[in-house]
């Protein structure tokens, strides 16, 4: 049971991953590493399963630091909008060595 | 501190406690105390201005950097006359003229107080007063102590007592000159040193006074520092003193590595674990006889003494004459217990003594400079003082170490006044002639005839005529070196193949030669100094006259001393013939110090009769006697051309006057090679190239060029750092996984 409740956590986390790398447009790289830390969340909940609660309680922690973290994360992107009138990443490159 | 004395000495208190040698710290703070006050006072502002500003005046100090002889500005009655030069004397002359020269009168009274009580007492050990511990250093105990023994008692007596005469003539010499104060810090500092050196209780406390009067002797030659060529002779002289001191060090170290104390109750009591006449026992002996060769300038490293000739005239007849330089003769009798351990090692210390003695002698017979031929007296009689302490005579070196200073002091101070009567003459005159070359001098004795008379008394010690201090001192040491060519312990060893009594024999007839040597240059020197016509010029001839009072007192007392200083240790010979006073006295006071070492060398020599004993005294009065005559009557002062008149000696002569060419060949072998190894490798090569490219400029471009390469890295897309941090995750897991 653990090993398929892994391989489908492993899964979401692969797709996050993926999507993270192809992706230019911010929001859609932001919403593939929300994806990324479900998965990670999921994975917890599955140990939890079988190894006791402590699993549910970083769950817990983990959906409010992402909630916090998709504040500040959109309203970052929403001043790069405002800005640069795009949110396409591969136009956002000033800083640089 | 005084309890620390107490529980060191253990339940029996040592006869000095509790007396006036309590006080011995103060001997040495007093000259410290003199030396802030007059460095304080030489801070403040240099000196008066001219009377009047319209008038032209002679910068004193630029004036005197540029002259071959600086000398300060007399003040003879004559020399004012029409001279209106205004004297630019220091601020606080008045106030230094006080304290200079009050702080060694003080120590030399505490000094003769505590000599006093000694006297009586007579112990039989040391008297130890321990300070604070210094260097605790695991096995390495080294404790700030004061040991007063007869040797070191001696000593002081010496040095204060001498060097109080010395800072009463300065007064006299150096009261116009701008740097007043400052000479006298300098001073002072260097009898603090001096005192420290010989009344540390340890080598290392003996070696800061030993390291701080090399200091002190740097600053006073190059004390008018103007000229390049006085700063030179200052640092030739501590250079090579280095040479000397890193075979101290040396000493020193093997010393405590090998019997782990260095304080000299200590080495005296385990000396003998070191092996008599051992390898290791030699080796120790000879690197300490390196640091001799410096301080003492014999040779091979005699070479910065000539030259310490251009520091002022009191300057070379405390540290060059009477006391510095005879630190290398104290350190060895200090360290009789080793030395008298190694026959080998003091073979050796009285060869170089010989070799010394004779070598510079000859230097100085071709010299025209007065201090030269002085300063080469020094180093031969210095040699003489190795002969002493080398065969195992620690007394009699002591006691030439003493009368020699009693009478090259007066030498030099006497040439002092000489040079001073001179440069009155050429101040006045304009002249630039050089107010220390004899060839401009002669018949002096018509204008100086209280120096003429002391230098005289003088010249006669020092070549050994009877009775006077020098030919008791020089007679015991070439006694000595005859007595144990037979039979001591010296005598059956051999030294690089040539077997001790042989090489006895032959040192003793080197130091006959010697004497005969320095009675011709002594005389020679008087001759061309006082005899004669006066060359110095008509015009200048007005303004010669006899130095002030403050000269000539010390002058006076420094010729009462020549002449009785041989009281001090009269041969039992003398002694038995004429039956006065009673002998060997000094023999008799420093015999708890150096006796049994003195009883080891001389173990098995047979007593040498008296009838032998007088024929040697005779021998010795005869070549002395000879020399004199022999000078009298080869040179003639009047023939004698001026010096800027001179033509320079030719042939062997012109080899001795230029010194047998030792300072070429050195500058040529050693000085030169220097220059060009450092200039072209330690400097273009390892610092320029190595260190300054490759250490400093080359980290720089390291640095440079791996910033550029992370920089690149950085391109801004957001896209490739994301890559490169997968990437770097899978590598890591596939690294922990796969391991």
């Amino acid at each position: 049971m653990l090993a398929e409740s892994l391989a489908l956590t492993a899964a979401l986390f692969i797709i996050g991953v993926i999507g993270v790398l192809v992706h230019r447009n911010a929001i859609i790289i932001f919403m593939c590493v929300e994806l990324m830390l479900t998965a990670v969340s999921l994975t917890f909940v599955a140990f939890s399963r079988f190894y006791g609660t402590a699993g549910q309680v970083f769950v817990v922690f983990a959906m409010t630091v992402s909630a916090a973290e998709a504040a500040v994360g959109l309203a970052i992107i929403i001043a790069i909008f405002r800005h640069r009138r795009t949110i396409n990443l591969q136009d956002i490159n000033l800083l640089k060595g | 501190m005084l309890l620390q004395a107490v529980a060191a000495s253990g339940a029996q208190p040592h006869p000095l406690s509790g007396t006036i040698a309590e006080w011995i710290w103060l001997l040495p703070l007093l000259p410290l105390l003199g030396f802030v006050i007059n460095g304080l006072l030489s801070l403040n502002s240099a000196h008066f201005g001219p009377a009047d500003p319209s008038t032209t005046t002679h910068d004193a100090s630029s004036e005197g950097a540029a002259e071959a002889s600086p000398v300060a500005h007399g003040e003879e009655p004559g020399a004012g006359a029409d001279d209106n030069h205004s004297v630019k004397r220091h601020r606080w002359a008045g106030v230094t003229s006080i304290v200079g020269p009050g702080v060694l009168i003080l120590s030399f009274g505490l000094a003769v107080a505590i000599w006093q009580v000694m006297a009586s007492a007579h112990p039989e050990a040391p008297f130890i007063q321990r300070y604070f511990s210094w260097m605790p250093v695991g096995d390495l105990q080294i404790d700030a102590a004061i040991q007063l023994d007869q040797l070191s008692m001696v000593m002081v007596l010496v040095v204060t007592g001498v060097g109080a005469l010395i800072h009463i003539f300065s007064v006299g010499y150096m009261r116009d000159d701008p740097g007043y104060p400052r000479y006298f810090s300098y001073l002072n500092l260097f009898v603090f040193f001096m005192l420290v050196l010989v009344l540390g209780g340890n080598y290392p406390v003996l070696f800061v006074g030993w390291e701080g009067v090399g200091l002190c002797s740097y600053l006073l030659i190059g004390f008018w520092f103007n000229d390049k060529q006085n700063a030179d002779a200052g640092l030739k002289a501590f250079i090579v003193n280095r040479i000397g001191d890193f075979g101290f060090l040396v000493a020193m170290f093997m010393l405590f590595a090998n019997i782990g104390v260095l304080d000299f109750v200590g080495v005296n009591a385990k000396a003998l674990d070191l092996g008599a006449g051992s390898a290791l026992v030699t080796t120790i002996c000879l690197f300490m006889f390196l640091g001799c060769t410096g301080k003492s300038a014999q040779i091979p490293l005699y070479i910065w003494l000539p030259d310490a000739m251009a520091g002022p005239t009191p300057v070379s007849a405390l540290i060059h004459a009477a006391t510095m330089v005879t630190a290398g003769v104290y350190l060895i009798a200090r360290s009789a217990a080793l030395f008298s351990l190694s026959p080998v090692a003091s073979l050796t210390v009285a060869v170089v003594g010989a070799v010394t003695a004779i070598f510079a002698a000859t230097i100085g017979l071709k010299q025209w400079d007065i201090k030269k031929v002085l300063a080469y007296s020094t180093i031969s009689q210095l040699g003489y003082m190795f002969v002493g302490v080398g065969v195992g005579a620690y007394v009699s070196g002591m006691f030439h170490l003493v009368t020699h200073s009693f009478f090259k002091a007066l030498l030099f101070l006497g040439s002092g006044s000489v040079i001073q009567a001179m440069h009155n003459g050429y101040h006045a005159t304009h002249s630039t002639e050089d107010a220390q070359d004899m060839r401009n001098m002669g018949g002096l004795r018509r204008y100086l005839p209280v120096t003429f008379v002391l230098m005289w008394i003088a010249t006669l010690a020092i070549s050994g005529i009877p009775l006077l201090s020098g030919f008791f001192s020089k007679d015991e040491i070439l006694g000595s070196v005859f007595a144990r060519a037979q039979g001591s312990t010296l005598s059956s060893a051999s030294w690089l193949g040539i077997p001790g009594g042989t090489l006895l024999y032959i040192i003793y007839g080197i130091g006959l030669a010697a004497a005969f040597l320095t009675a011709v240059y002594m005389t020679r020197m008087m001759l061309y100094t006082f005899h004669g016509p006066t060359r110095t010029g008509s015009e200048e001839e007005k303004y010669l006259g006899e130095a002030p009072w403050v000269m000539t007192g010390p002058l006076v007392i420094l010729g009462i001393l020549t002449v009785i200083g041989g009281w001090l240790n009269l041969p039992k010979v003398v002694t038995d013939i004429v039956g006065v006073g009673p002998g060997e006295l000094l023999a008799h006071f420093l015999d708890p110090v150096v006796g049994s070492a003195t009883a080891r060398i001389t173990a098995g020599a047979t007593e040498i009769p008296a009838t032998t004993e007088e024929a040697l005294i005779g021998a010795a009065v005869v070549i002395a006697v000879v020399g004199i005559i022999f000078a009298v009557a080869r040179l003639k002062p009047a023939n004698v051309p001026r010096a800027r008149d001179a033509i320079p000696e030719t042939g062997f002569e012109g080899v001795v006057a230029h010194k047998y060419y030792v300072d070429e060949a050195l500058d040529r072998t050693v000085v030169e090679p220097t220059y060009v190894v450092s200039r072209s490798f330690l400097w273009r090569f390892v610092d320029n190239g190595v260190i300054d490219g490759l250490f400093v400029n080359g980290s720089a471009a390291l640095a440079r060029t791996f910033g550029w390469i992370g920089s690149r890295l950085q391109t801004g897309n957001t896209g490739i750092y994301a890559w490169s941090l997968v990437v770097g995750v899978l590598l890591l897991l596939g690294a922990i996984t796969l391991r």
